[in-house]
């Protein structure tokens, strides 16, 4: 029982993981640029998830997908601002941007007095609920990440599948010249494609926040969702849920069986492992590079 | 403007090109020479941290300038330096001996590190140079028996002894005088490196592998060599620091030090040597920079923890969207102005529109 307990939390944690690792994979889909800022997008979300609910006392129900809406402005603001410019510059360049968003991003948030320095509580309605099934105790912000997670996927699955954006931006994803000669705007999509990433961004902040606490180096967990993306290829949507819901549970049954200080590495070693043993990830394609 | 008569052929590949550059650079010298009489105490210190922060760059421009591999993790590298340096001066090795041994060593460790950049690379690379960078601060913390952990390490002054006889760097001057002389040995060895087919195989690499390779470039050689080669320059750079700063702990080597060397290469200009100093000096100085204005700015934003981690980010991002060629590229086009004044036209470096570029289909 404690294992499937053990099990249980480690996909929860998996399943932030996996929305962060998300947010990379739509942006390297989209554009073949890697973000760094995506945790520090999170922790934004998680803050102002807190400044409606708690300071200036929004419903729960109305400041979930205020949240949303906002974060998928700003995302597409920052798109617009600073990534459209060096667009096709090296990959390096797009690299140090982010984290030089990210390093703003998290002293910002500092810089607000009496807020940005402590921790904060995200008072959800669920928060410390818990459900029991026989002898398995849960709590129920876990059964929520995985729950949300889960519909998450559903929804994007029938954007990408059906809608004629999702479409557009597979195509643009692709091959972006071949997309703009279709008559795609491919520069919109890319700024869409950002305000997705930073949606989604904040669900992970907002879902994580009554697990762990709302401060302003919760970003650092982005590190994390790396392996994440990278076990699951870094191109596959799918593969970046499913990753991280394998480096969640690996890293739950390390913490678990092995001794302390194995879990921090163990989401790296096994990505280590996936690099040198299958480069392009479980779902990734394999591509060949030609002349 | 200036033109080279050129009257043999080493003078392509001569280090000083004209009467010009003997003359500023041996100026250069001679400034850095008088320093410690000229310099006060903190300044020489703050000098000392541009020296050894300047090395560590040499190695990270080699490899991400020069060769086009970039790697999150050089903190490691500079890790695994300091302590082999820290535990071996503890044991009474000599320093000059000691410091081959934390290259050595560190080369070795890059040497591993660069095998996953036989077969990924780009972003799989500065991933799997982080996943790696994360294991050996963990590594760092939990062997204890060698690193002390957490409670982190004291290291002793630079000495070279045998029994009585021998010499021991126990004066700020004195080690100023070892920094800079391996700066110099750093920095003659890398320009030396770059004008040899090593050197030109690595820009070769950076600038296109497959046409490397049809070159006959033999790319996983090369590559493992500049990792190697950075490392140990990256070693040899952690040694000297663990020297000057005297205590060791595993969180000085941790990812945001990796970010902060990689900031200083971008900032200082990627590929070329001068940017590996310029970035040292621009990360040393930028933290007094900032206390110097910390006092007239509001409350909220001058006290806060984040303040300068923000500046960096400003700057970084400035840096990429304005300057990609950095401090150093700035300043080529100053000199440029200045040579060609008053024919400088507007668009002599403009940056060039490039297609999106796929990895995916190149």
């Amino acid at each position: 029982m404690q294992v499937l307990q053990v099990l249980i939390g480690g996909v929860a944690q998996g399943c932030i993981y996996g929305l962060i690792a998300l947010g990379f994979v739509l942006i390297y889909k989209a554009t073949e640029t890697v973000s760094f800022a995506q945790g520090d997008l999170m922790m934004l979300g998680a803050f102002l998830g807190l400044a409606l609910l708690s300071a200036a006392g929004l419903p729960f129900w109305l400041t979930i997908p205020s949240v949303i809406l906002a974060m998928a402005a700003f995302g597409a603001l920052l798109e617009r601002l600073v990534i459209s410019p060096i667009l096709g510059q090296p990959a390096f360049a797009i690299v140090m941007l982010t984290i030089g968003i990210g390093y703003v991003a998290r002293g910002a948030i500092t810089m607000i007095p009496g807020i940005g320095t402590e921790t904060h509580a995200l008072e959800v309605p669920y928060r410390g609920a818990l459900v029991t099934f026989g002898a398995l105790v849960l709590a129920v912000e876990q059964l929520v990440v995985i729950a949300v997670t889960a519909l998450l996927c559903a929804l994007l699955y029938l954007l990408f599948r059906y809608s004629k954006v999702g479409i557009a931006m597979q195509a643009s994803s692709q091959n972006q010249l071949a997309a703009y000669y279709m008559g795609i705007p491919v520069r919109r999509l890319n700024g869409l494609v950002w305000g997705l990433a930073s949606a989604v961004a904040a669900i992970a902040g907002l879902l994580l926040a009554p697990i762990t606490f709302v401060h302003a180096n919760m970003g650092l967990i982005g590190l994390k969702a790396f392996p994440a993306a990278v076990v699951g290829g870094f191109g596959s949507l799918p593969g970046a849920i499913v990753g991280g819901a394998l480096i969640g549970v690996v890293e739950a049954l390390a913490g678990f069986y092995l001794p302390e200080g194995f879990k921090d590495i163990t989401p790296y070693a096994v990505v280590l492992l996936m690099l040198v043993l299958r480069p392009n990830g479980l779902f990734g394609e394999s591509l060949r590079k030609k002349v | 403007m200036r033109f080279i008569f050129k009257t043999s052929y080493d003078q392509d590949i001569a280090l000083a090109k004209h009467g010009g550059h003997r003359f500023w650079y041996g100026l250069l010298l001679l400034a850095l020479a008088a320093a410690p009489w000229t310099l006060d105490e903190y300044w020489l210190a703050q000098l000392t941290f541009v020296l050894i922060y300047g090395i560590v760059g040499l190695g990270l421009m080699l490899l991400a300038g020069f060769t086009g591999l970039f790697s999150l993790g050089h903190a490691a590298f500079l890790g695994v330096g300091a302590y082999t340096e820290a535990v071996l001066a503890a044991q009474g090795w000599p320093f000059p001996l000691s410091i081959a041994m934390a290259a050595l060593l560190s080369a070795a460790v890059g040497a591993v590190v660069g095998l996953p950049a036989l077969r990924v690379k780009g972003i799989y690379l500065g991933l799997a140079t982080l996943s790696f960078a994360f294991i050996v601060e963990e590594g760092l913390a939990r062997w204890e028996s060698v690193t002390g952990g957490n409670a982190g390490k004291m290291v002793g002054a630079m000495q070279a002894r045998i029994g009585d006889w021998g010499w021991t760097v126990d004066s700020a001057e004195g080690f100023y005088a070892v920094c800079l002389l391996l700066a110099i040995t750093c920095t003659l060895a890398v320009l030396n490196l770059l004008r040899a087919p090593t050197g030109r195989a690595f820009v070769a690499i950076r600038d296109s592998e497959i046409s490397a390779q049809s070159m006959g470039i033999h790319l996983a050689y090369y590559k493992t060599l500049s990792f190697a080669i950075s490392a140990a320059l990256a070693g040899i750079g952690g040694a000297l620091y663990a020297h000057k700063i005297r205590f060791l702990s595993p969180d000085q080597f941790s990812v945001l030090q990796s970010i902060d060397l990689l900031l200083m290469v971008v900032i200082g200009g990627p590929g070329s040597v001068h940017g590996a100093f310029l970035g040292a000096a621009f990360l040393i100085t930028m933290p007094q920079l900032i206390a110097l204005v910390k006092d007239g700015l509001p409350a909220a934003i001058g006290q806060a923890p984040g303040l300068q981690g923000a500046v960096y980010g400003l700057v970084l991002i400035a840096f990429v969207l304005f300057e990609p060629l950095g401090i150093y590229g700035r300043w080529v086009k100053v000199r440029t102005w200045l040579q060609l004044f008053p024919f400088y036209r507007r668009g002599l470096f403009k940056r060039q529109k490039a297609f999106q570029k796929s990895d995916r289909l190149k």
